[in-house]
């Protein structure tokens, strides 16, 4: 039940009872997490930061903690935070080289909350730059690999958390999540990824993409460890205007919830030729498992789902081509050097300093927004994003959760989808609609289709993550596909 | 439908990013392909349908007038790429 | 044949809103700080920042809305203006576009008749300032100080209703009193919490089109309004004459010049991609929310001006220059009450000798040297006969520098008017025995010769005699 195995093997509960249990202090946890991660930085990429002195004082802070009863629910644990989350007097890059000297100079809610609670930082996790793609090829800092098979991609934006927590360098690290950033990844790697719905965690300090899109999350290899960590970053922040004040429910005490009698609606237009046919099979079966459990599976429509990508393609651009005209080399970040007039050091400091996907979503933004474009696109694209959420809200009326394929494919190669940022985009078209709709979502392996993992997905109506995070258990019980490590990170 | 060069240089100029040719010939040919995808939109039936900006249906909160910050220029302007006597400089701009 | 020209104008007002904290971020609004002090992160962009919504900042939205007869808004939107600009750190201005928070508002001016006129008020929105650029300190440099980035301003656009620069300035003014008369704003156009913009556009009379316009950015004066607004239409009139074209264009007022020219920075049409900031959420007001506003509402200018004609039966044109401001108002008031003179009476010294020397001090009615139950003090020492308002004028200037009292002062110098009658009479007498040739001429009939008597009497007396007595007794014993 965990005492034969070793200390990277085990989950975050795992470990949470091997320090109460006085098995290992948390320096020790830590100096042998960092050593793992130094020992495979080249080969995975994973950290863009590693902050092993910080980790080591924060661990020795733990241990005395424990010692004096003063425990956080978290006290002691490790963690990583992908590098879209500002961290106080650390490297914060987004992925980016405009950002490649901003050490932050306040740490974002996210990192507050799971540091008060006792967290140990091990690093900052590599991701596609300012978290735009999804296969972590787009960072300035190199493609993270992905652990099962490193000439292929994990997936992205929270590529680097993924492959880190897949490759048991962590039990757990954060994500973002804007179009299935942290549930498509954690697909690709066999790990848990949950994103939580819209306002349920503060974005403050989480560097913002598509503002009405994005929401934190975690990459774990259980439902319970995920459930451990919303518990702590989950609520209400003042300093965030579309934080909710919706009262945070006991994640983990939920965790025991049976699957029998839960409605589990499967979407009729998921299961089309765009779904690998070995994905579908597996993804069946875990369906077939959870009907054993005594769950009823209905068959739903979602009618306007097959525009949710170019939904997505219209309202994240234009969002982020407004957010990220701050980076100016004005204040903070990367300036060019030698400008000869005003014009010069903005275009020639971002024209430098942003990669090429997201000069293209910049400019895919500004024209979307344009005078003469705005009602054909970004207005549009705002109404039928409000169709496709009156398809889940109907949807919801008649099931308790919604199931079906995380991603189209299993993790695919480096390289191999960068020409057309059309195939790219579509990497996604399961996990958007929970974006558009601001509904949490969980990825959870079931299975593997020639080597590579494959996840099964849950989507849920607001503030149901309880419910998402209990079916997700349920099913681990069930199942050990969790268990199974790629063969050199066992 | 396909953007020309004149356009993407014009969005461009717009977005202050400064693109070198080769980025420009492969921004028209990315920028048409994926407006060519999200022009699919246009037949989606919108006629009684109110633009969402949140997936909440919440309103603003509102906070106390209170000055809760200090003065954090000398800690901010340590990264600061060039600064001289409080002040964020960058090349004269001419009004 | 020359045209008979029409001008039309249209003014963007922008005040900064008289609260502690910025819209959007906890930094203060003092003024005078050493530059970015008053920065916080949200202020300057940083990266994950995001911003609250100041509670004060809409109640004085609404309470401005509901001055002005206009309807605020159960719901508005703030949007993203995007541009960038030095001292625009998130290289986009949070204001409101498409739901504003007040609109439909209007007031009233004196046109150049002296007629009321109606002006329509289209909308009021609320947006966050910008920084300040210094463009002569630094070596082919601008800096940029950002603690006036993030303060709150109301942008209140009028109609195109006002036709002559005086009108325009009429509007201003009025717009200056009621924001100060809501302690919305400190209305002060030194420290730049005051800021006027001009669209200004010339037609031939009778025509239905509007004339191609020009926007004049950033007066702060009521005087480099007049002045701009009418070298404006002046070229504008000489440009079409001469053949040319208004161009749509954004122009500065230089006033030591005294001459508007295009503005460089703002050549290149913006395109400023306006979309609902994603980032804050609909304000939503309810009727309770707007009641509670309501009656904080002070008695506004129009309805005081009002009040104090009726009330106190004073000069439509005092009650007006009273009125401009809440604290000259209320100081007038005071002093009405507090003598026993007629209100008529506080409201000429107020208007007269002591406006000249505040004016003189340069000091505001707050910092006044008297009080106003000072001056009321004054003013019963007129009106009981102690004094003459010939004396009361010398008391005035002593109280003004500081020696006292009106009792103090007329007790120190011995100011106390004589009304002894007795005393008068010999005085009287002794003139008139002085001057034998004048008393002859008086009483063959050049009664204009009385004047010269009143004269030596008050020479006499150091002008202390009680002037109606004086010539009563004079005409008295000139015709013995």
């Amino acid at each position: 039940m965990g005492a034969a195995k070793e200390i990277h093997q085990r989950s975050l509960a795992e470990l949470a009872r091997g320090l109460d249990a006085g098995d290992f202090s948390s320096r020790e946890l830590t100096v042998a997490l960092l050593a793992r991660i130094d020992e495979h930085q080249a080969r995975l990429n994973a950290f863009i930061t590693i902050t092993g002195e910080e980790a080591l004082a924060r661990a020795d802070i733990a241990d005395k903690a424990r010692a004096s009863g003063d425990a956080g629910p978290l006290n002691g644990l490790p963690i990583a935070y992908k590098d879209l989350f500002c961290t106080k007097d650390v490297l914060t890059t987004c992925g980016s080289r405009i950002l490649e000297n901003f050490v932050s100079p306040y740490d974002a809610t996210v990192v507050e909350r799971l540091n008060s609670a006792g967290a140990v930082m091990l690093g900052k996790t590599n991701m596609d730059e300012f978290a735009m793609g999804s296969s972590n090829e787009t960072s300035y800092y190199g493609p993270v690999t992905n652990p099962w098979n490193t000439k292929l991609s994990p997936g992205g934006s929270s590529g680097g958390s993924a492959a880190a927590v897949a490759a048991r360098l962590t039990p757990a690290a954060t994500g973002t999540d804007t179009g299935g950033s942290i549930r498509q990844p954690a697909a690709l790697t066999g790990t848990v990824g949950l994103k939580a719905t819209y306002g349920r965690v503060s974005r403050f300090g989480m560097v913002a993409f598509a503002s009405s899109l994005d929401q934190a999350g975690v990459i774990t290899r259980t439902a319970e460890d995920a459930a451990m960590l919303m518990g702590v970053m989950a609520g209400f922040d003042k300093r965030d205007s579309t934080s909710v004040d919706h009262p945070v429910a006991d994640y983990v005490g939920g965790l025991s919830r049976p699957v029998k009698g839960l409605k589990i609606g499967i979407v009729r237009q998921h299961f089309d030729e765009g779904l690998d046919a070995d994905c579908a099979e597996k993804v069946n079966a875990a369906l077939a498992a959870l009907k054993a459990e005594g769950a009823t599976l209905i068959e739903i429509d979602l009618p306007n789902i097959d525009l949710s990508v170019p939904t997505y393609y219209v309202v994240a651009p234009a969002e982020c081509s407004s957010n990220l005209s701050r980076f100016d080399g004005v204040r903070f970040g990367r300036r060019s050097e030698n400008s000869e007039d005003l014009l010069d050091l903005y275009s020639r400091s971002r024209g430098e300093g942003f990669g090429a996907e997201v000069k293209r979503r910049i400019m895919t933004g500004t024209y979307v927004l344009s005078a003469g474009y705005y009602d054909a696109y970004y207005l549009k694209a705002q109404k039928v994003r409000q169709l496709i959420s009156q398809d889940f809200r109907k949807a919801f009326a008649n099931v308790d959760v919604i199931a079906g394929p995380t991603a189209p494919t299993t993790a695919f190669a480096i390289g191999e989808k960068t020409d057309d940022p059309i195939t790219m985009y579509l990497n996604d078209i399961y996990t958007i609609g929970a974006n558009l709709a601001g509904l949490p979502g969980i990825s959870v392996p079931c299975g593997f289709a020639d080597g590579l993992p494959v996840g099964l997905q849950l989507v849920g109506p607001h503030f149901a993550e309880e419910a998402i995070l209990a079916c997700a258990h349920q099913y681990q019980q069930l199942t050990d596909w969790h268990e199974q490590a790629p063969g050199e990170f066992a | 439908m396909s953007l020309n060069k004149d356009q993407i240089e014009y969005i461009a100029t717009l977005a202050r990013l400064k693109l070198q040719d080769d980025e420009i010939a492969d921004m028209v040919d990315k920028l048409s392909r994926i407006v060519d995808f999200v022009d699919q939109l246009q037949a989606a039936p919108t006629d009684d349908v109110l633009p969402m900006a949140h997936p909440l249906n919440m309103c603003q909160r509102l906070r106390a007038d209170e000055v809760t910050e200090s003065d954090q220029r000398d800690q901010v302007q340590k990264n600061a790429p060039l600064v001289e006597d409080g002040y964020y400089l960058v090349p004269r701009v001419l009004e | 044949m020359s045209t008979d020209w029409e001008v039309v104008i249209g003014l963007e007002v922008h005040t900064q809103l008289a609260t502690k904290s910025k819209i959007f971020s906890g930094s203060s609004t003092a003024y005078g700080a050493e530059p970015n002090t008053q920065a916080s992160l949200i202020d300057l962009g940083y990266p994950g920042v995001l911003p609250v919504l100041n509670a004060e900042v809409v109640r004085m939205a609404a309470k401005f809305g509901l001055a002005v007869n206009a309807t605020v808004a159960p719901r508005s939107i703030f949007a993203r203006k995007n541009y960038f600009y030095p001292d625009l750190p998130k290289g986009y201005q949070i204001s409101q576009l498409e739901l504003p928070i007040v609109e439909h508002g209007e007031l009233f001016i004196r046109d150049e008749s002296g007629a009321e006129k109606r002006i329509g008020i289209t909308r009021a929105h609320l947006e966050e300032d910008a920084g300040k650029s210094l463009h002569e300190r630094f070596d082919k440099m601008s800096g940029i100080d950002l603690n006036r980035a993030g303060t709150p301003l109301l942008e209140i656009v009028s109609e195109p209703e006002m036709s002559s620069a005086k009108e325009a300035v009429a509007y201003m003014r009025k717009i200056h009193s009621i924001v100060r008369y809501l302690e919305i704003s400190d209305g002060n156009m030194q420290e730049g919490s005051f800021r006027c913009d001009a669209n200004v556009s010339v037609r031939p009379r009778g025509q239905k089109e509007l004339g191609t316009r020009t926007e004049i950015k950033n007066l702060n004066s009521f005087r480099f309004v007049e002045k701009a607004i009418n070298f404006e239409v002046e070229r504008q009139i000489e440009l079409i004459e001469d053949g040319g074209e208004v161009r749509l264009e954004t122009r500065l007022y230089d006033s030591a010049k005294d001459e508007t020219r295009p503005m460089r920075s703002k050549e290149e049409a913006n395109d400023y991609r306006y979309f609902p900031d994603p980032d804050l959420l609909p304000v939503e007001l309810d009727a309770e929310f707007i009641e509670a506003v309501r009656k904080t509402l002070p008695e506004l200018p129009d309805a005081k001006k009002q009040r104090f004609v009726d009330q106190y039966q004073l000069k439509s044109a005092d009650a007006e220059i009273l009125t401009v401001s809440r604290a000259l108002a209320d100081y007038f008031e005071t002093t009405a009450e507090k003598s026993a003179a007629v209100a008529q009476v506080a409201a000429n010294w107020i208007v007269g000798g002591l406006s000249a020397a505040l004016n003189k001090d340069g000091l505001d009615i707050r910092n006044s040297k008297i009080a106003a139950d000072e001056l009321a003090g004054l003013l019963d020492r007129i009106e009981d006969e102690t004094i003459s308002g010939k004396i009361a004028k010398e008391v005035f200037d002593a109280m003004w520098l500081g020696e006292g009292s009106a009792d103090e002062i007329i007790a120190e110098k011995g100011l106390k008017q004589i009304t002894d009658t007795g005393a008068i009479e010999k005085i009287v007498a002794a003139v008139i025995e002085a001057n034998p040739g004048q008393a002859t001429d008086y009483r063959a009939g050049k009664e204009k010769l009385l004047g010269f008597f009143v004269g030596q009497v008050m020479k006499e007396t150091g002008g202390k005699a009680n002037p109606g007595q004086v010539n009563e007794i004079i005409k008295r014993k000139l015709a013995e």
